[in-house]
């Protein structure tokens, strides 16, 4: 009767006050497949995976495992029947270590004895050994890169006996190597019997994982068949509900005189480690320059220290002729440097403030929005008002609040705060994560507006795809320094990938 | 939007678990985004407080409705009730707006009693160093010397949390009782009236070093200086730079950072306002109402402040009426010892209040729902 499906979604519908996020929507996976659920930001698939990991219950529709109707009131109801959810923002306590979070909850004896740790550590080392999911098991959470993390949690999940495996698009944090890890540790999940699934919006990483796709759209399943069944265009058009553009590829044109000029560049992270060592990179007037590289590399200290955030122990920063000595936010900023970052709710919008004053952000000392420490609030809403509509900003009023703004939203609000203030150069970190095609080419969009304009933009990035795409320039960042530059035109993956995971071409480690 | 129509459940097949939640009719659903609980929610948490302190009156053998209404007419019934409840508006007030600009850019200054009565303490070192000050010369310099006095010691809780990161929590509690050590050491020892019969306090103050009074009552002119800070907060926050800026302090550190804001900056001005504002309520109060220094110069203004404050939700007219209400709360707590209940009745009825107000905004994210 059941064939095998290890989960039966049937009829679900789930509502969140006058929206429906899910409209009778049927969802099946095998044990030993992996399922991707592709979709859109905002198809509902997350919220279909929310309800079967328990955190959501459905409005309507019923849930089956192995083929029995299951009552999830809980996550940790989904944990007993063996789900496991492994979220986009990770559910790990920073303080503790790896081991510690993957058995935290786990009832132990009152008195644990003094093997008891290590017998733990051994444990889930072996665990970890065995899915290929290599990472410090006895080190603070917080000193983990991102990918170690999502790692700490896919064994977690394992550890508790997870049997179905959820992961919510695990690869948006992760660089082009560790994803390709990633994938490595799904198919061995995989051979062990699990059902892994897979929420996306990358089109490449369905077709190169997953064994059988559902595509979702609006909150409805279309359709769901199997790899061999269909191909990336199919499923672009399935997903998306009409046939995407090639993407245009970047042109040759003239490039301007030099705009940034960075030399010898040392900067020092927290807890002394050494962030850039010896960092030269130079930006023109008129051109993209596409920074790729695996996380945590030395991007986010190279963008802050451009941006004013972060100073340098040794170097120069020099910007349209004039040399920074030392970091400040205000100097970059009236010079010109905008800076769009990583991380868009946490550094650059106040989620709990209006459209108005997150536009203001950084024009509010300009003599055009307050006067004599007044703020000019009647012109600064009508300016307010003809950015959201230049920019085609989405949102019910001025007032409202921008973390009811969906993240494409967003993302247009805070461009539009950093193209309105005219800059020379924009430095933009991820500025496509987690944003749906249609936003994330509104934003591919606007940066190659800028560079037609004359204006030199550093695109620091994971995507590699968009990289690619969008640069004139693409320099390679690896352990804090520059260690490739191609033109744009000549770029060759491969080899950039190699210099990515710091290898040369004959395959040594640099 | 419009509503959609959501089909039946299925009927069939429902496991126990299942069953158990149709039972009840609602539930509660957990919504920490939620932006500010209604206005209501304050006005419901206030009688809830009553309503619960009314249980432990009628415990001590009082109808809770008789002690009510004689707070009530003791504290607003009669113009002598009204003055008094004015007076003690003034520091409240004055002590609750330096808490509210402080808790806008969330540094929480619970430090209002040590910097009141640092403000207290350095107002009286004017009259008692230089007794023979006239009135246009004595007012003000106790003024000057009160406000920084307050101010100084708001600073020393921003510097080390500026520049060593040290929670500010401790920092201000802490330099409290320091304040009111260094009180009881000038009350007791130095500044002692020799003509006082051993009475904790320094000499009554000379006409000039008191502030002006309305009449015959005891209102002074603190009240004109409590309303115009209000005032001035208002506009502040509102029109100005340095308002839009701690909002954007207030609802994202991390981000006005990235827009080139000196957060250390605005801390420290914030802390050196929030204190001399309690500093301004220690000094109105020495020569306003007090006319001398001495032991127990504040039955806690600093801390009912930090009530009076999240009562009005940082707002400022908000901060006019709660600090009113507190002072009405004190004068009516006095008004009961008449009928046997200790005065620590208001002190009940204020923690209440708090814990109520606390409680209410926590349950102000839930939201109760139907089940289908």
């Amino acid at each position: 009767m059941n064939e095998g499906y290890t989960v039966e979604m049937k009829q679900i519908v789930k509502q969140f006050g006058s929206v429906l996020a899910n409209d009778r929507v049927d969802f099946r996976a095998r044990a030993g497949e992996i399922h991707a659920l592709l979709g859109e930001n905002g198809a509902g698939k997350s919220t279909m995976m929310c309800m079967l990991s328990g955190v959501y219950r459905p409005t309507g529709g019923g849930i089956y495992l192995h083929g029995r109707q299951a009552g999830i009131r809980s996550p940790k109801d989904a944990m007993k029947l063996g789900v496991g959810m492994i979220f986009q923002s990770f559910r790990l306590v920073q303080s503790l270590t790896a081991t510690e979070n993957i058995i935290l909850g786990e009832s132990s004896p009152f008195w644990r004895g003094r093997g008891w740790m290590k017998t733990k550590l051994e444990e889930i080392r072996s665990l970890a050994d065995r899915f290929g999911l290599a990472f410090p098991v006895d080190r603070p959470v917080w000193e983990l890169s991102v990918g170690e993390q999502q790692r700490v949690e896919i064994v977690k999940t394992l550890y508790r006996g997870a049997d179905i495996v959820i992961l919510d698009e695990p690869t948006s944090v992760l660089t082009p190597g560790e994803a390709e890890q990633l994938f490595a540790t799904l198919a061995h999940m995989k051979s062990e019997g699990k059902t892994v699934i897979i929420t996306t919006h990358k089109l490449k990483e369905v077709m190169a994982v997953s064994d059988r796709i559902s595509v979702m759209r609006k909150g409805r399943m279309i359709a769901s068949m199997a790899k061999s069944e269909t191909t990336e265009r199919e499923l672009a058009r399935l997903m998306i509900g009409k046939q995407i553009p090639a993407a245009r590829p970047a042109q040759a044109r003239s490039i301007g005189k030099p705009l940034l000029t960075v030399k010898h560049l040392d900067v020092y992270a927290e807890h002394g480690r050494k962030a850039l060592g010896d960092l030269s990179l130079q930006v023109n007037e008129g051109e993209i320059v596409g920074v790729a590289g695996v996380a945590g590399n030395g991007q986010k200290e190279l963008a802050e220290s451009l941006a004013g955030l972060r100073s340098w122990k040794r170097g120069t920063v020099a910007f349209d002729g004039m040399t920074f000595k030392t970091a400040s936010v205000r100097a970059a900023m009236e010079a010109g440097i905008s800076h769009v970052p990583e991380n868009r709710m946490r550094s650059g919008l106040a989620g709990s403030l209006g459209i108005v004053d997150n536009l203001l952000f950084k024009s509010y000392r300009s003599p055009e929005r307050s006067t004599l420490g007044f703020m000019r609030t009647a012109r600064n809403r009508a300016w307010a008002q003809t950015l959201v509509e230049q920019f085609d900003v989405r949102t019910p009023g001025l007032d409202t609040p921008v973390r009811q703004l969906s993240g494409g939203n967003q993302q247009k609000l805070l461009f539009a705060r950093e193209i309105s203030r005219d800059p020379k150069l924009m430095v933009a970190v991820h500025p496509t994560q987690g944003l749906d095609i249609g936003a994330a080419q509104g934003v591919h969009r606007l940066l190659v507006e800028l560079r037609e304009t004359g204006r030199g933009v550093l695109l620091i990035s994971e995507d590699l795809d968009e990289v690619l795409q969008l640069s004139n320039r693409i320099l390679v960042i690896f352990g804090g320094a520059i260690v490739y530059e191609t033109k744009g035109c000549e770029a060759d993956r491969e080899r950039i990938g190699l210099y990515m995971a710091g290898l040369t071409e004959e395959g040594e480690a640099v | 939007m419009n509503q959609q129509t959501v089909p039946a459940p299925l009927a069939s097949g429902e496991t126990a678990a299942e069953a158990k939640t149709k039972r009840l009719p609602f539930r509660l659903e957990f919504d920490p985004s939620r932006p500010d609980s209604p206005w209501w929610i304050t006005i419901v948490s206030v009688l809830l407080a009553l309503a619960a302190c009314g249980i432990f009156i009628a415990v001590n053998g009082m109808n809770p409705v008789t002690v009510y209404a004689k707070m009530l007419t003791g504290a607003f019934g009669s113009s002598f009730g009204l003055t008094e409840t004015l007076v003690k508006t003034i520091p409240l007030l004055l002590c609750g707006l330096g808490v509210s600009i402080a808790y806008r850019i969330s540094v929480w200054n619970i430090g209002a009693e040590g910097q009141f009565v640092a403000g207290a303490i350095a107002a009286t070192a004017v009259t008692v160093y230089f007794p023979g000050l006239p009135a246009y010369a004595a007012i003000p310099a106790m003024l000057v010397s009160g406000v920084a006095a307050g101010g100084l010691w708001g600073l020393l809780t921003a510097i080390p949390r500026t520049f060593f990161q040290v929670n500010e929590l401790i920092t201000s509690l802490m330099l409290n009782y320091v304040a009111l050590l260094v009180l009881n050491y000038v009350v007791f020892g130095p500044w002692k009236d020799p003509q006082g019969f051993n009475f904790p306090g320094t000499p009554v103050f000379t006409e000039a070093m008191s502030l002006p009074v309305l009449g015959g009552t005891r209102l002074h002119l603190g009240l004109a200086f409590a309303l115009a800070a209000v005032a001035l907060y208002a506009l502040l926050i509102r029109y100005t730079r340095w308002g839009y800026e701690w909002r954007l302090i207030g609802a994202n550190p991390e981000a006005a950072r990235n827009a080139g804001i000196r957060l250390s900056r605005h801390i420290m001005f914030v802390m050196l306002l929030s204190g001399g504002l309690a500093g301004l309520a220690g000094m109105a109060e020495v020569s306003g109402v007090a006319h001398r220094l001495m032991y127990g110069i504040s039955p806690g203004y600093g801390y009912t402040a930090i009530i009076v404050a999240w009562l009005a939700r940082l707002n400022p007219a908000g901060l006019i009426i709660s600090s009113f209400l507190f002072g009405g709360l004190i004068v009516g707590g006095y008004s009961v010892q008449t009928i046997g209940l200790p005065s620590s009745t208001s002190s009940m009825l204020q923690g209440a209040i708090l814990f109520f107000l606390i409680a209410g905004g926590m349950i102000g994210k839930f939201r109760l729902r139907r089940n289908v």
